[in-house]
């Protein structure tokens, strides 16, 4: 507990020895914490650490099954979300609890409307939001629909929802998951004028560079239990991981594989698409290789490869696939040819979530050996050959007819992954294949990566993560406003290039 | 007084993991049973049971088809027009074929038949192309549908039953018997057991789940969504049209009038054999059990001489029953789930 002692705020909120049960499971085990006023204590762990059963405690979302919540010094029990409110005490969590429909300002005020008497009363609400808005520097438009903001617009509403009545604590979920670099930098921006208002905030991450950007304190949970807390300034990345994973991870990315002259796999000449988010992108990959491509969210990358698998419509320019070409083949063709696009959101674009994880797995092999013969499925031989790949991938728990949405994040993951064993793909693409997984995962997804290499298979992998583009990739694209803005490889392959492609030429 | 409750506890946990389980058909059927077995003393013999049966052929048939529809996520609510459709269409072209042809009763029968289906079926590839290709939403189309049909139904007509369909048709596959068991239970039997096998045992079946589980995840595995999506209207469509054969055949008469009630028993069928309203989940022994639970209901109603007006009270509360359970049984899911 050496870290404590260089913050000395205020004591908010104080959890001591919290312990929630559910049916079979002990989510949180005697687990103490506390936010002082003006820090930000970052919570850290695993998948399935704890955290967010700690989170929605102290929001009032859940009920702890023993243990006390302290707020300013005081005893409480938080029966609901709405209690925690009046407190003062307000979490944005990953899912955004906006109306898509309505405006900023309904928003706002939803549940709690300004009224005149029976009736609405709209020019306070308009003036009240304002001020809301402008207090927090929020350059956005009340009246403004919810869905045509951007997603950190809509992350900036959900924390001004926070704000209608006084906040002491906030509570923030990964909330950079979706951001871009610069929404980041915004969002961080506000948290350090928050904390010097004296307001203490919870914060989760997964991103370790964030940590000592914004971070004071740092509670780990692992399995449910309270391992450590230490000052974020002076906690090294390896200390870290260590208490985390409560073992030795030493490197997360594998060692690099050799580039070796391969045979073109994929060739995409001067593609554009319909939607215009890719203009005029020539790409080349060889077997053998990860090819990565960068860029911020929206840059193209990811449309590129949507386009050149078949999901995305091309207008104009030409794909070469194992040297033939393949310009709007669409998906089923291109899995039969042996190219796998895995799209980046799980939940909406990749798995079946009321279904098997069996199911799931063998989606894109229906058609061929040991998962059917002829037109007839083979169920004996997909369950073996499912539960062949589950061990592979180390999937837990090994249960491949469980429910994909019973499973944690990291292992929806792998359930996703283990798709591309599944039958014969000469070239897979990743997109954002490490999005909101554990650190422990990260780095056997990379592993699996790499073996996907070593048996000749090409790589594709999209990413908005830095470090996995510079650590994992031989060659890389650097995407800006739906086109390459540099080719990068080997010793100029660094962060200061990929960073300067990033952004440069603004405007142009 | 503790072991008391610790027990009671126990059992409830026992019923709630079998609640979660095996949803709310086994109980609505124990149900069922228990309570009209009190109220008539006829109900449960084996020859009314038989006779359920025979009964709930209709609705079995179009609700393997409704099925398909709430998989991929939609519903199908044209599948009382489509009985209608076929029956009136089938039965004109059976007549006219008997008119001029009276020795050929089996060549006017099997044209009939196969009219009567295609015009059926026509509902549905309709419905699939508004549904698949031009994104109308299932509730608008089949609702839009719905209404073609059966102005198309009466037009035809005129609103009068249509008669002159050889004696032959009504005698087989309306009161036939085949090896002691009747005919249209026989079709319904071959049919069902034709879907199980599609929908489980090829890669097809597979993709109405995938579809309706996550149409984006399924296009990107390279599944051809928008065909799996006509082929199911079509499926639902043809299912519709032999039920509303297999009910000219009863009649003995080809109307427009039938089958109003389809669209609300089948989904309700549905639903009550746990088939989710958000697409992707359920089984089809199941749908086929949620089936004859409401044969069951209507059967044992008409024993217990509940009038028909209120046998209508009672369906509609029945659907409404059966998604408030499943909403609770989404809720014990995720605390059982921890």
């Amino acid at each position: 507990m050496d870290g404590t002692s260089s913050v000395s705020g205020e004591v908010l909120i104080a959890a001591c020895s919290i312990t929630k049960d559910y049916p079979g499971v002990r989510a949180l085990d005697a687990v103490d914490f506390d936010v002082r006023a003006g820090e930000v204590h970052l919570l850290f762990g695993e998948n399935g650490a704890g955290k967010s059963t700690l989170i929605s405690i102290l929001a009032g979302a859940a009920k702890p099954t023993s243990g006390t919540l302290w707020f300013r010094g005081r005893e409480i029990s938080l029966h609901s979300v709405h209690d925690a409110r009046e407190l003062g005490i307000s979490a944005v969590f990953q899912d955004f609890s906006l109306v898509a429909q309505m405006t900023v300002e309904e928003n706002l005020f939803l549940g709690e409307e300004p009224r005149r008497g029976a009736f609405l009363d709209r020019l306070r609400s308009r003036e009240h939001a304002r001020e809301i808005l402008d207090e927090l520097d929020f350059r956005i438009d009340p009246a403004a629909r919810v869905d045509h903001l951007t997603r950190a617009e809509q992350q900036m509403v959900e924390i001004a929802k926070a704000f209608r009545s006084d906040l002491s604590v906030l509570i923030l979920d990964e909330p950079t998951a979706s951001l871009t670099n610069h929404e980041t930098d915004q969002l961080f921006k506000l948290i350090c004028e928050l904390t010097a208002r004296g307001i203490g905030i919870v914060y989760i991450t997964h991103r370790m560079a964030e940590i000592q950007q914004i971070g004071s304190r740092i509670t780990v949970l692992r399995d449910g239990r309270y391992v450590d807390t230490v000052n974020a300034q002076s906690a090294s990345e390896e200390d870290l991981v260590q208490l985390m994973t409560g073992r030795e991870v030493g490197e997360i990315f594998p060692a690099r594989i050799p580039q070796t002259e391969g045979e073109m796999v994929l060739k995409v000449e001067n593609l554009s698409t319909r939607d215009e988010s890719v203009n005029g992108v020539s790409v080349e990959v060889k077997s053998g290789e990860i090819v990565g491509l960068a860029g911020l969210v929206g840059s193209g990358k990811s449309e590129l490869m949507q386009a050149a698998f078949g999901a995305k419509e091309i207008v104009a320019g030409r794909v070469h696939l194992f040297g033939r070409e393949s310009t709007g083949h669409g998906p089923k063709r291109n899995i039969q040819d042996g190219f796998l696009y895995l799209p980046s959101d799980r939940r909406t674009e990749g798995l079946m979530m009321m279904r098997s994880a069996r199911e799931n797995v063998a989606l894109a092999a229906l058609d061929v050996e040991p998962f059917s013969s002829g037109p007839i499925l083979t169920l004996g031989g997909e369950r073996r050959a499912v539960g062949d790949l589950a061990d592979q991938v180390n999937l837990q728990p090994r249960q491949i007819e469980r429910t994909a949405d019973q499973f944690s994040g990291g292992n929806q993951q792998k359930v996703m992954l283990a798709r591309s064993l599944t039958r014969d793909f000469r070239l897979i693409a990743f997109d954002e294949p490490t999005v909101g997984v554990d650190v422990g995962t990260r780095a056997a997804i990379y592993e699996f990566i790499v073996e996907l290499v070593r048996h000749g298979v090409a790589i594709i992998l999209i990413s908005s993560d830095l470090p996995e583009i510079l650590h994992l990739s031989n060659r890389a694209y650097v995407f800006y406003r739906g086109r390459v803005q540099a080719e990068l490889f080997g010793a100029a392959l660094s962060e200061e290039a990929v960073l300067a492609h990033l952004f440069e030429r603004e405007g142009a | 007084m503790a072991a008391r409750r610790a027990a009671e506890s126990a059992v409830t946990l026992v019923l709630k993991r079998a609640f979660v389980r095996l949803g709310i058909l086994p109980f609505l059927l124990l149900a069922a049973l228990v309570i009209f077995t009190l109220m008539s003393e006829n109900f449960l013999t084996s020859r009314n049971l038989t006779n359920v049966l025979r009964q709930s052929v209709y609705l079995t048939i179009v609700s393997i088809g409704q099925m398909l529809a709430l998989l991929t996520g939609g519903f199908d609510l044209s599948v009382g027009t489509i009985l209608a459709l076929a029956s009136v269409a089938g039965a004109m072209a059976m007549a006219a074929v008997y008119a001029a042809m009276p020795e050929a009763i089996w060549l006017s029968i099997t044209i009939g038949c196969l009219a009567g289906i295609a015009a059926g079926t026509m509902i549905g590839v309709l419905n699939g192309v508004g549904v698949a290709f031009f994104n109308v939403s299932p509730f608008m189309m089949s609702l839009g549908m719905a209404s073609v049909g059966f102005g198309i139904a009466l037009y035809l007509t005129g609103g009068v039953p249509v008669y002159g369909m050889p004696i032959q048709f009504g005698d087989t596959f309306g009161f036939g018997n085949f090896l002691g068991i009747p005919t249209p239970v026989l079709v319904a039997a071959f049919l069902v057991l034709a879907l199980y096998v599609f929908l489980y045992r090829t890669p097809y079946g597979r993709h109405f789940y995938a579809v309706g589980g996550n149409r984006k995840a399924a296009s990107l595995s390279g599944i051809n969504t928008r065909g799996t999506l006509f082929l199911t209207y079509v499926l639902c469509a043809f299912f519709a049209a032999v039920a509303g054969m297999l009910l000219t055949a009863r009649l003995d008469t080809g109307e427009a009038n039938i089958g109003a009630s389809m669209p609300l028993e089948s989904i309700a069928a549905c639903v009550i054999a746990g088939v989710s309203l958000r697409g992707g989940v359920g089984r089809l022994e199941n749908v086929v059990l949620g089936a004859l639970f409401i044969g069951l209901v209507q059967n044992g109603m008409n024993l217990a001489r509940i009038e028909s007006y209120l046998q209508t009270v009672v369906l509609g509360a029945l659907l409404i029953l059966a998604v408030i359970a499943d909403q609770i049984r989404l809720k014990y899911v995720a605390t059982l789930k921890g």
